[in-house]
């Protein structure tokens, strides 16, 4: 890490909030903050961020990923190179896993590799938000508390790319009060997949009730997630279903103070 | 059963309303993938897979040289060896063997790759009789069916509709008893072994230093089929050569404990050669075509890992879009899930002809984890859909679509703007159904159709963020 710790001991943290967490959810974005900041970090928005490519990367648009990838690497790489933050956390295993391992496929046809290695600069210090409060700033318990029944559904790009579990079920078995129950096929995915949600929405709606159904049937009142994609994926379907149970993002769970409520759409 | 020649939406469609269809994956894969959990679990799976990788690897990429040492060994053991490019010319050349020997009925052991060619078929044009003698094949065969899964060929039938169909095919009394289910099948399958002229087997693998041909069954219908008829035709892919015996053994087992969670299967063929004269039994005639049809074109391609298959369908079990419309889903082809999404479409002479296959996956993950042999579908996936973008295949609407995104998403102010308009078109939305104004925008209809499609906040959290510095007197950063 680049930053000069002589000048204080709190490391600088640039907040990559997500497109849909600015636009659809600020309030995980808030809450994230709050953590890191709760937690010892100092915490920078740069505003000139937007979106990490994902969605045209996911899709088979490389080059118009390629143009969102490089206008990320043009907010965050500077900030890197100079020292000026210690990392990059995103409330987000998908957008993470697209920067970490990604950027990789979408730069190395690239003619000049002057994003490639800005790609793996960045990369390097970019971390999901509960793999960095355990992992880097050494977090055990949150201080949260909650009263729901508690589930936890793995995000498939947090679980299998970016190898992030036993992070975030640790900070959530410290939640105070919190009564932690086990999701049946809990590593099965929510059927989200970006376009695939539209392009195939019958085969996803299909997964979203089959995960519905687990949820329904292990009691869980809330089930935290670290994407809001699956999010809204998982909310899509139980509100529609009229079941009881609502999706949540971790951070908002694991956040102080507060009890989490139900990320119910916004009227 | 959904017609596989039908539009690929329409198969899907079909597909999810079927929920005898759903009750029989659900109660098969999740079976399957229990068991190969356990059988991988028992041994050091990650040095396993890297072996299988490397034993793999090592094959493509001296295919030349391995298939040469495999056709000198093969006939040195006394088999004839045909080679052949494409699926009319391997076709051809059974039908022509069969012709020589005046056939009139052939078994067969399950192979992929003659459900890939179409032979049955071929043969069957010839006023020969084929029958297939895997169970599974045999019930779909009964059924006049495609396979739907590479392993499980029936799986997509529960045990009361194969009691139905043998009541009705093999006037069976009504049972759903495996045992006498079995029994019934099998009595009939040993009269067709007896009597047959030919048997063709596929190959799991082709061992190039001893010239051999080995075969993974549990039902030991793959050794009938190689020994007792007085011709052996083993149709293999190029890509299923290896160097050593032991490369054999290794991926037997890789195979099994993936497949059907065995540590090994019940029998293990293993085929170099028609009788000799101091053998007791085996084929008077022993052929082997060695068939590419596009497998060389897959290396050209630019994929190659996806020869390093060793067709063990566990990528398939864990699929869970493959656990919600099954294999005849994937279309006309012998290949379903994942794997298949990817091999049907590289496979093909026009790729872009299968294109929506690439596109039906969430990329979870769970099948690039499972692989014996490490191939990395996920990325694979998204490398095609690429190559699927780039032929044209998108439709306007998507090119439109990320056209916008990405020169939205390059400048702040553009994006913000973006998020303004879109808040204010999906408050014109109604919350439930998907008619009125939502039929305007198509990606949202398909979405709201089944699901409730959240609102976007009324402050974004940039602006959150401003008023929460402004009142801590920070100036917010750039």
């Amino acid at each position: 890490m680049a930053a000069d710790n002589s000048k204080s001991a709190r490391p600088r943290v640039a907040l990559f909030v997500t497109c849909m967490v600015d636009s659809l959810y600020p309030d995980v974005g808030i809450a994230t903050a709050d953590l890191l900041e709760q937690h010892g970090a100092e915490v920078i928005f740069p505003e000139g961020q937007t979106c990490c490519g994902q969605p045209a990367f996911n899709a088979g648009f490389r080059r118009d990923a390629s143009k969102v990838a490089r206008h990320f690497l043009d907010v965050f790489w500077p900030l890197v190179r100079d020292g000026g933050i210690d990392a990059i956390v995103a409330p987000s295993g998908s957008c993470v896993a697209m920067v970490k391992h990604s950027y990789d496929i979408l730069f190395a046809d690239d003619e000049d590799d002057a994003y490639q290695h800005k790609a793996q600069e960045v990369s390097r210090v970019t971390y999901e938000l509960t793999q960095y409060l355990v992992d880097v700033l050494r977090v055990d318990s949150t201080g949260a508390s909650c009263t729901a029944k508690l589930a936890y559904h793995p995000c498939c790009h947090l679980l299998r790319d970016l190898r992030v579990d036993e992070q975030p079920r640790r900070l959530l078995s410290h939640v105070e009060g919190a009564r932690v129950v086990d999701l049946p096929s809990a590593e099965e995915c929510c059927g989200f997949g970006g376009l695939f949600a539209v392009k195939n929405a019958g085969i996803s709606t299909a997964m979203g009730r089959r995960k519905a159904h687990h949820l329904s049937a292990c009691g869980a009142e809330l089930v935290a997630v670290n994407d809001v994609s699956c999010m809204t994926q998982l909310n899509g379907v139980l509100l529609r279903e009229g079941h009881r149970c609502r999706a949540v993002h971790i951070a908002t769970v694991l956040r102080k103070s507060e009890a989490p409520q139900g990320e119910e759409p916004h009227a | 059963m959904l017609d596989v020649h039908a539009p690929f939406e329409s198969r899907v469609t079909q597909a999810l309303a079927d929920d005898h269809l759903r009750t029989a994956l659900d109660r098969a894969t999740t079976r399957l993938a229990e068991r190969r959990d356990l059988a991988v679990a028992a041994v050091d799976n990650p040095a396993l897979r890297h072996e299988v990788r490397a034993i793999r690897q090592f094959a493509i990429t001296h295919l030349p040289d391995m298939l040469q040492q495999l056709e000198t060994n093969l006939i040195a053991n006394g088999c004839q060896v045909h080679w052949a490019r494409n699926a009319a010319e391997a076709n051809d050349i059974v039908r022509d063997i069969a012709r020589r020997h005046g056939v009139r009925r052939v078994v067969k052991s399950k192979s992929m790759l003659t459900e890939e060619i179409g032979l049955n078929e071929a043969l069957e044009t010839d006023g020969i009789e084929v029958v297939e003698t895997d169970l599974g094949e045999y019930i779909i065969q009964l059924a006049h069916e495609p396979p739907s899964h590479i392993l499980a060929p029936v799986i997509h039938k529960r045990a009361e509709d194969i009691s139905d169909l043998f009541q009705r095919e093999l006037g069976m009394p009504p049972t759903t008893d495996p045992g006498v289910m079995c029994a019934t099948a099998r009595q009939e399958l040993r009269r067709k072994f007896l009597q047959a002229d030919m048997g063709i087997s596929g190959g799991n693998f082709a061992i190039a230093e001893t010239g051999t041909i080995c075969i993974i069954t549990n039902e030991g219908n793959g050794r009938m089929v190689t020994s007792m008829p007085r011709v052996h035709v083993a149709v293999v892919g190029i890509e299923k050569v290896v160097p050593r015996v032991e490369d054999a053994f290794l991926l037997w087992q890789a195979t099994t404990r993936n497949a059907t969670g065995q540590a090994v299967s019940v029998y293990f063929a293993m085929c170099s050669g028609p009788r000799r004269p101091d053998h007791a039994d085996g084929p008077q005639e022993m052929h082997v075509v060695l068939l590419d049809n596009g497998r060389s074109r897959i290396i050209d391609r630019g994929y190659p890992d996806v020869l390093l298959c060793i067709r063990c369908g566990a990528c398939v079990d864990v699929c869970p879009v493959y656990r919600e419309i099954g294999g005849h889903a994937y279309g006309a082809t012998a290949y379903s899930g994942p794997i298949g999404a990817v091999l049907t479409p590289l496979l093909a002479d026009d790729p872009t002809s299968v294109c929506e296959l690439p596109f039906a996956s969430s990329l979870c993950g769970a099948c690039g984890e499972v692989c014996p042999a490490e191939i990395d579908l996920p990325r694979i996936l998204l490398d095609l859909r690429s190559d699927m973008v780039n032929a044209g295949t998108s439709s306007v609407l998507e090119r439109v679509a990320f056209t916008s995104y990405a020169t939205g998403m390059q400048k702040p102010w553009r994006y913000r703007a973006l998020v303004v308009v879109a808040r204010w078109a999906t408050k014109l939305l109604p919350r439930n159904g998907s008619g009125g104004l939502t039929k305007l925008l198509p990606p949202l209809n398909a979405w709201m159709r089944t699901r409730v499609f959240p609102r976007f906040a009324r402050r974004s959290f940039r602006r959150l963020w401003r008023k929460r510095s402004s009142g801590r007197g920070i100036e917010p950063s750039r």
